[in-house]
């Protein structure tokens, strides 16, 4: 057979293929598109945009107009926005009592500052520990590197809950610690850890650890070694030559991991609750009391689109020296 | 040309009193089983330029690396100006390196770069500007103070790891492979102006390179490279017209190397017969071979003559053979000649004359091949 003749079933299947290669819905789609002016990157890049559309800023509408509606015994339990005056008028009622009754209540300042001074420390422990660890990775032999980065991924496989719940066993009056501790006869009493601010930071900075390390060992492993013994051939101590060519050389990463540190921990709210004292008051907490418990959707909108803004600031400098960093290596 | 001048003044190796500069003394470095460096000595004496020519994995890189304290060797010291240094680590070793990458300081501009060595000494703020601008001027880069290094030319990059690795003024100055980032007319330009730079400031140069050519340009004295081990130590002419091994010979430059046997052995000639080449032959020098060894005839392509009649005079140093291939190169021509054992001769001929004046051989043509007594060198290993 020579590659299908024309009676031939190959030559059916070839053609039809063809076809569907010349006709087919693909071509189509793609012809429509050129004749309107786009190209098929106009289509893929496309596809972030509607999802950013459909799932942030369809969402951050909604909460934003259920922020300025008022409170109601109904379902939704908020005053529509618009509403029919007549037949043919539409009144728009606006209300910004609940920003500023947040003002006015120090609960919700304090539960930001308490938040961000949380996430804050956590941050910082977190820098303190994944830097040298990521350090560590970056700088073993080339085959132990994988391992050791999978052994930091390796809490992901269980869920989170169940990792908090962990950290109770452990850190409880007759957990894994105070019995060793007692057994050992080091402490008569069992020393209080749970529902302190000592078990929300460990179960933080536990939970959110592998964020930091991971951008942290993607920057030091690009880091040059030749630097560091240029540096040290110049007369520069190791310490010194960390501060002064390692640590700036990793500023993207270290800015990184603090960012996807700070910002969940700043909302977080399963840790305190399930960690931390009666007198964590975290915004997350907050936030919930305020939907499921006072069922105030209108103030916990409020509550939500502050927080919203409040974590813009870090994620706007964080772009900007992202930006910075691209046009220093291009 | 580039070379210094073969007087007494600048060859302090041949002078027995002579203190050397750096003294390395039986180096090892073993990284698991693999012998990086395999028992290396090596003198080297002060305002030398002295380079480290081998293949890549040659080890020289490694001895390098040891002189600057980035390696510590696994046997073995190393002595600079007196003091022994195997322990002392490299920020304290009165050395400084350029690397290859250059590794140039990429967050830090061309004078922050250049002043960083100074920074580390605590030298006042002032002294630091104005020695960063003699060196920058010596380096020809003075206009280029606030850029950063992503902004400078691959030349331009060389010149300011330069000046850094000089800033401190270091008795030694260790250089690897500095000029192979560059193409071959700037690398050219740069091997003189480091000759230039080397004689202003005295500094003692150790320069790891793979080519031959930048090492003949260079260097005081060569030290070639093989395994691990340094094969050979001389001045480039030494390396070049005196080969002592068939892997120096066939290292540096294009040689023809043929197999054979010595049938005549005075204190000032030998006389090699070779199936290769043959017939027997005169070299004019003596060698320190067992009768009846296999030794190794070495004949540089450009020594050979090549000739449509037989050359007059006696019958020593001449074959015949049929020209195989030719290749026009401008400034000389190579000709692939095949004896008739089959073998093939390399000769290149300078193109004195303008080509096409029909004298000069075409392929096929029969030639006869002859060369001075003096030329060939035997080898015994």
């Amino acid at each position: 057979m020579q590659g299908g003749g024309p009676r031939g079933k190959p030559f059916l299947l070839g053609e039809l293929l063809a076809w569907i290669r010349a006709h087919g819905p693909w071509r189509w789609a793609s012809a429509e598109l050129s004749a309107r002016g786009y190209s098929g990157r106009t289509l893929v890049t496309a596809v972030p945009y509607l999802w950013l559309l459909l799932f942030f800023l369809v969402p951050f509408l909604i909460v934003l107009k259920i922020s300025v509606s008022e409170i109601r015994l109904a379902m939704p339990p908020y005053e529509p926005l618009f509403t029919w005056i007549s037949d043919n008028v539409v009144g728009l009622r606006i209300n910004f009592e609940n920003y500023a009754f947040l003002l006015k209540d120090s609960l919700y300042w304090k539960s930001f500052l308490n938040s961000i001074s949380t996430a804050a420390i956590s941050t910082v422990i977190c820098l303190l520990i994944g830097y040298p660890m990521a350090y560590g990775i970056a700088r073993s032999p080339a085959g132990w590197r994988n391992l050791l980065l999978l052994l930091v991924m390796l809490p992901f496989w269980t869920s989170f809950l169940l990792r908090v719940y962990a950290w109770i066993g452990i850190l409880k009056n007759n957990g894994v610690i105070n019995n060793v501790l007692m057994a050992l006869g080091i402490v008569d009493e069992p020393i209080v850890m749970l529902q302190t601010n000592f078990a929300m930071y460990i179960g933080i900075v536990y939970s959110y650890l592998p964020f930091m390390v991971l951008p942290l060992y993607t920057a030091v492993e690009k880091l040059d070694n030749s630097l560091l013994e240029a540096a040290a051939d110049l007369g520069c101590r190791p310490v010194k030559a960390f501060f002064r060519i390692t640590v700036p050389l990793t500023k993207a990463g270290i800015i990184a991991g603090c960012m996807l540190v700070f910002i969940p921990a700043v909302g977080e709210f399963v840790i305190p609750a399930l960690l931390g004292g009666p007198d964590a008051l975290m915004i997350g907490r907050v936030l919930w009391e305020e939907f499921f418990n006072n069922r105030d959707w209108p103030v916990a909108s409020a509550v939500a689109i502050v927080m919203l803004f409040v974590l813009v600031i870090p994620i706007m400098i964080y772009q900007r020296s992202q930006g910075q960093q691209l046009g220093a290596h291009r | 040309m580039a070379n210094p001048r073969p007087d007494q003044k600048n060859e302090p190796w041949k002078d027995p009193g002579a203190q050397p500069y750096v003294r390395l003394e039986k180096l090892t470095k073993k990284f698991g089983d693999f012998v990086a460096v395999d028992d290396v000595s090596l003198n080297i004496y002060r305002g030398e330029i002295f380079c480290l020519l081998g293949g890549s994995g040659s080890g020289k890189t490694t001895l390098l690396r040891m002189m600057a304290g980035f390696e510590r060797p696994t046997e073995g010291r190393i002595w600079i100006d007196g003091t022994d240094v195997t322990g002392t680590p490299p920020y304290e070793r009165p050395v400084n390196m350029m690397f290859q990458s250059y590794a140039l300081f990429p967050h830090m501009n061309v004078q922050k770069n250049v002043a960083f060595g100074l920074r580390q000494d605590k030298v006042s703020a002032g002294e630091i500007d104005e020695r960063v601008m003699d060196i920058l001027k010596l380096v020809r880069m003075e206009s280029f103070v606030k850029r950063m290094p992503h902004q400078l030319s691959g030349g331009q990059r060389q010149r300011i790891a330069l000046a850094r690795a000089l800033i401190k003024r270091p008795k030694l100055l260790l250089l690897d492979e500095p000029l192979a980032a560059l193409d071959k007319k700037l690398r050219e330009h740069t091997q003189f102006e480091l000759l230039n730079i080397q004689d202003k400031l005295g500094v003692t140069f150790v320069v790891v390179t793979h080519d031959q050519e930048e090492a003949m340009t260079l260097a005081s004295r060569i030290g070639v490279m093989n395994h691990g081990e340094i094969v050979q130590i001389g001045t480039p002419t030494d390396i070049y017209e005196y080969p002592g091994s068939r892997f120096v010979a066939d290292f540096i430059g294009s040689v023809n190397l043929f197999e054979g046997r010595i049938v005549e052995d005075e204190p000032d000639y030998v006389r090699v017969t070779s199936d290769e080449l043959g017939g027997s032959f005169h070299v004019g020098h003596g060698v320190s071979a067992a009768p009846d060894a296999i030794v190794w005839v070495a004949l540089r392509p450009e020594k050979i003559l090549l000739s449509r009649e037989r050359p007059d005079g006696d019958g020593d140093n001449r074959v015949e053979g049929v020209v195989a291939e030719v290749a026009y190169r401008g400034d000389q021509s190579i000709f692939l000649v095949k004896l008739a054992s089959g073998r093939q001769m390399r000769v290149t001929m300078p193109n004195t004359l303008r080509q096409g004046d029909g004298d000069r051989f075409r392929w096929d043509d029969r030639v006869w091949l002859s060369w001075d007594s003096s030329s060939p060198v035997v080898v015994t290993q």
